[in-house]
């Protein structure tokens, strides 16, 4: 299936969970990564259990501090 | 209050553009912008701001300019070494334009003195470094109910969403909770280009000046992220969150907090 990540288009196989996405695009500090599918959140706690399907676009938002020292 | 002669020539290339004109221009010159951290994003922000001719500007920071900093903070100089940042800002600032009025606020920033910083101001600045800070902020903002322009930046990387209330997300919509110290690298540990600050900074100082004079789409809903070395810009879209802790339907966060920080990044 094609799905979009981070506005790229990518083939994966059917039925990847949202953990395994972050694992396989190497996603930095992964456990401090926020998801979203089609513009929706995806509670961390359901990472696991939530599968990606053909056609979606995912973003991963990332913790950036940075400023002023 | 009708412009001077130098005023007229000093914001002539504002007071061109149909978006702004005099009457943006005269909004700009009664309108106030603090910033939080006279740093990366601080510096380039607090530069233009006063150049754009914005009337009062605070700045609240509690350092010292350092020799690491000069790398990327332009509105301080190898001369202001050991000086208050905020007092090395305010100097460049009123030399670049004697118009503005400057306020100093040589302190951090926490849950006791944040509310009475704020209030005075239309708009705030978040150009601190560290995540406690940045969940203050935001915190502090959407109880009181003021617009502000979130922004981090690191490596060649940088990001920025605007805040205002009533319309779209917050910071904690996106991100619950500071990550755990040392958990997610900071400037200092991880490097950050110099001109980052310049770009993002200065795209914060942007949607400070769209705010004021009430032109354009701000940043509200959207994150704005940069790639320096692919030299990408994207959008991506952010869905308020009903849940937040803050903000959503039903807050559970009524009181300001002063999360932990490591010792090494204490200060904005």
């Amino acid at each position: 299936m094609f799905i979009k990540v981070a506005g790229e288009k990518k083939e994966y196989p059917e039925g990847l969970t949202v953990k395994e996405l972050i694992e396989k695009e190497d996603v930095e500090t992964p456990q401090y990564v926020t998801v979203t599918i089609n513009d929706e959140f995806v509670e961390s706690g359901a990472f696991e259990s939530t599968e990606v399907k053909a056609g979606d676009e995912v973003e991963f938002l990332y913790f950036m501090g940075g400023g002023a020292r | 209050m009708a412009f001077t002669n130098e005023q007229l020539e000093r914001y002539s290339r504002h007071i061109i553009l149909k978006e702004v004109g005099a009457k943006g221009q005269k909004k700009l010159l009664n309108s106030s912008v603090l910033i939080i951290g006279a740093g990366g994003l601080g510096a380039p922000a607090a530069m233009y701001l006063a150049a754009a001719g914005v009337g009062t500007i605070g700045i609240a920071d509690a350092d010292e300019v350092d020799l690491s900093n000069l790398q990327r903070q332009v509105i301080h100089t190898t001369a202001d070494l050991g000086k208050a940042k905020v007092k090395s800002a305010k100097e460049t600032m009123q030399a670049i334009n004697p118009d503005v009025k400057v306020n100093t606020y040589r302190k951090f920033i926490t849950s006791e003195n944040i509310m009475d910083i704020i209030r005075d101001y239309d708009f705030i600045i978040d150009g601190t470094d560290n995540f406690p800070a940045k969940f203050l902020i935001n915190d502090a903002c959407v109880m009181a109910q003021k617009p502000f322009s979130h922004a981090g930046i690191i490596r060649f990387k940088g990001q920025l969403m605007t805040y205002v209330p009533g319309e779209g997300p917050c910071y904690r919509c996106v991100f619950k909770d500071p990550p755990p110290k040392d958990a997610v690298p900071t400037c200092k540990q991880a490097g950050v280009i110099g001109a980052m600050g310049g770009v993002i900074g200065s795209l914060q100082a942007m949607e400070a000046v769209k705010y004021i004079i009430g032109k354009g789409d701000l940043l509200t809903g959207r994150l704005l992220t940069y790639d320096a070395l692919t030299m990408t810009f994207r959008t991506i879209k952010l869905p308020k969150n009903h849940d937040c802790p803050v903000c959503g339907d039903h807050p559970t966060i009524t009181k300001l907090i002063d999360y932990e920080q490591a010792e090494c990044d204490m200060h904005m």
